[in-house]
């Protein structure tokens, strides 16, 4: 027995000290030292006159989804960091939680602090809009980002990227370069993002309808989830159905990352890839020229820093100096822009 | 135990006579017993089910259910079918795209067997995925990738088990409890950020291929026949059906049911952490909500499978044809350009199909069965 016992108690010993230095070593092995980008902030200092003069204190509430992608972790940051380039401005930011009830839940509780000017990149535009509206009501211009709400009265301004645009600048892209390589009949697939979001349906119809108007029409179309792994799993599910491509648009940049794993997977290097978002990683890769992947459409995340910068002149009841309006206008829309090799090393300072 | 597992052995003879589904939990702890009890018996039973006729009667209906999928890919795209390589090449994809969700499905066979449930195996894999991708995980090289996603995984899990066999939790809430928390803690530590993976021989895990089959599919052969055995073939196995057909009987019969429960957790963790390692190196790349939903995905391959939900019954080859049937349902998709939305719809409505028609079958085989059985006894 006592025998027994000193070996069962050897034993402990010996798993419990492996299982300590396993997890030390694995708690170093948190650490993301590398910061991945920076934030595109628009430095105050760099202005002269203008805008950029120090005016009323502003307290901006800030709201966005905690989606665990980089798209809106770029957005959170870059708002964080824009108001940190001001000296005028108070930055309150709530989480928004994992749907919209919770975020309304969240913004509740901001409305209770009264900032000046909200931001908020809602979940869905439509289930948030009657707070919009409510905020509105109580005097509080509400900065709508990215998502939309329906109803015009539910925001003061509206700054939001152009999905439609997106698939119109990916289609424009792939027409041009099949014409130039006098490809007839061409295999065109896509793969998209999560299907039930109205930004998919968006960013497809622009595609489809700018393809039909060349006469081309797209032969597969997978659906994502706008992560490395769906994405590389929809790629193989379109090179399955298509032996033979020509071109792919694929929506998203980060998702992008598993698309070409699977290209490389696959071995197929018979087509062009269009990218979607224009991460950073996506225009590294456009600018080596040494995968599929030829250009990418923007849907910048740099609309955040902007929607900061308007919401603090909103606060402050000052226009944008270059124009003429003494009052922020009501809707802007960002174009989507189509990075190339050519341009890809202007953009980088965007990439995120 | 003895007196028990003696009552037992007679009402299973008469088992397949009773339609079984009627009283699961029931005949289900007599089936549990009685595989065990019989165990020395198990010569006329096929090899290849452990648990008599019932297991491969049922895996016979999933591999129709696959026929009629490939029937329906040849009628469909008879262009595609016509190419034998093609054939070969496309065979090998569903078996790829079956192996991460496969490895997962093996732990999650066990956890189920034994009486319990695990929803935290998507986000497990997330743990794990990011954990080995971290920048300075990384720089220790594909083996410090492999050790933490492997280490995370089994953590993970044993913490599971502890708060379920010791912490006394329900199985459902414990690790509803960890899908949330293990993803919080992906998204914190990779900034919710998507690491991408530079470790070439990670990478080269999903592209490299021995003897023209990918290395994947080896590795989900070897987990299944690993898993195979030792739910067949080790006493670890037998308890595992022990403790989830009646693990009051099982405790009196002398199993540490709690130690038993907290290693069920242990192991699907571990399959979570090899799974993770797979993903990582499809993808090139971990992020928080990698794996998304795979715990529905796993759960319902098994249930397809034959395994059953209230524990003490199911089979490791009835999961992977369970496996294999979604990803060929996802692939017949794919190469039919049908949209996601309806291939959804379809998974769902299989999942119904193949549980009744189990039944129905099953029920009319066995009375069949059971009536032959007994003219020849």
């Amino acid at each position: 027995m006592t025998s027994h016992g000193r070996d069962l108690s050897r034993r402990r010993l010996l798993f419990g000290g492996a299982a300590l230095g396993a997890g030390a070593l694995l708690v170093g092995c948190t650490s993301n030292e590398e910061k991945p980008t920076e934030a595109q902030t628009k430095a105050a200092a760099n202005e002269s006159g203008g805008n950029s003069e120090p005016g009323k204190k502003v307290t901006i509430g800030f709201s966005a989804p905690a989606a665990d992608h980089g798209w809106i972790a770029a957005i959170t940051n870059n708002a964080k960091a824009q108001a940190g380039a001001y000296s005028d401005v108070e930055f309150k930011s709530v989480e928004a939680g994992a749907d919209a009830a919770a975020q309304r839940a969240a913004l509740s509780t901001l409305l209770s602090q009264k900032p000046d000017v909200i931001v908020l990149l809602p979940h869905d535009g439509k289930e948030l809009n009657a707070f919009g509206l409510e905020a509105m009501k109580a005097g509080i211009p509400v900065v709508n980002l990215d998502r939309a709400f329906p109803d015009a009265k539910a925001y003061r301004l509206q700054i939001k990227g152009d999905n439609y645009g997106m698939g119109v600048a990916a289609a424009t892209f792939i027409v041009e370069q099949l014409k130039a390589k006098g490809v007839s009949n061409p295999v065109i697939g896509e793969i998209a993002g999560i299907d039930s979001l109205e930004l998919t349906q968006e960013r497809s119809k622009g595609f489809a309808d700018t393809l039909a108007q060349n006469g081309l029409k797209v032969a597969n179309r997978r659906a994502a989830e706008f992560t490395a792994d769906s994405g590389q799993q929809a790629a193989t599910g379109l090179f399955q159905a298509l032996p033979k491509i020509d071109a792919i648009w694929n929506h998203d940049d980060d998702q992008g990352i598993g698309v070409l794993a699977a290209v490389n997977q696959a071995n197929r290097k018979e087509f062009f890839m269009v990218g979607g978002a224009g991460s950073k990683k996506a225009m590294e890769d456009i600018q080596a020229d040494n995968t599929v992947l030829k250009a990418t459409v923007t849907y910048s995340p740099s609309m955040a820093s902007s929607a900061i910068s308007l919401a603090r002149l909103i606060g402050q009841g000052r226009g944008m100096s270059d124009l003429v309006e003494l009052q922020v206008p009501k809707e802007i829309v960002l174009a989507s822009e189509t990075i190339t090799k050519e341009n890809a090393s202007d953009y980088l300072k965007l990439g995120f | 135990m003895t007196t028990d597992s003696t009552k037992a052995a007679p009402d299973r003879a008469a088992l397949p006579a009773q339609s079984p589904p009627v009283d699961p939990a029931q005949t289900e702890a007599a089936a549990g017993h009685a595989a065990t009890a019989k165990a020395p018996n198990r010569g006329r039973i096929p090899f290849w089910s452990g648990e008599g006729g019932e297991g491969a009667r049922r895996n016979l209906g999933l591999l129709a259910t696959l026929v009629v999928l490939v029937v329906i890919g040849i009628a469909t795209r008879p262009d595609l079918y016509g190419n034998a390589s093609w054939v070969w090449g496309n065979t090998l994809t569903i078996l790829k795209l079956a192996s991460v969700v496969g490895v997962v499905t093996v732990g999650m066979t066990f956890v189920i067997i034994g009486g319990g449930i695990d929803l935290s195996v998507g986000a497990i894999v997330a743990l794990a995925g990011v954990w080995c991708t971290t920048v300075a995980t990384q720089s220790y090289g594909a083996g410090g990738m492999i050790f933490s996603a492997l280490v995370v995984g089994l953590a993970v899990g044993v913490v599971n088990g502890l708060l379920i066999s010791y912490g006394k939790l329900v199985p459902f809430i414990a690790t509803l409890a960890m899908m949330v928390a293990a993803r919080g803690l992906a998204a914190e530590i990779s900034d919710k950020q998507t690491q991408v993976s530079d470790n070439q021989f990670i990478n080269g895990i999903a592209s490299t291929s021995l003897l023209g089959i990918p290395l994947l599919v080896y590795i989900l052969a070897a987990v299944v026949i690993a898993g195979w055995v030792l739910l067949n073939r080790t006493t670890f196995g037998r308890r595992t059906v022990a403790v989830g057909g009646n693990a009051e009987a099982a405790r009196l019969a002398g199993i540490n049911v709690r130690l038993h429960t907290l290693l069920l957790y242990a192991l699907s963790g571990l399959c979570c952490g090899i799974a993770a390692i797979m993903l990582t190196a499809q993808a090139n790349s971990a992020q928080a909500a990698m794996a998304n939903l795979y715990e529905l995905d796993a759960i319902a391959a098994a249930i397809i499978g034959g395994t059953l939900l209230s524990g003490g019954r199911g089979t490791i080859v009835g999961s992977l044809l369970g496996v294999i049937i979604f990803s060929t349902i996802t692939n017949l998709f794919a190469i039919n350009g049908l949209s996601t939305e309806a291939q959804n719809m379809v998974k769902g409505g299989i999942i119904v199909a193949a549980v009744l028609i189990q039944q129905v079958q099953f029920g009319n085989l066995g009375t069949r069965f059971g009536r032959k059985r007994a003219s020849t006894a």
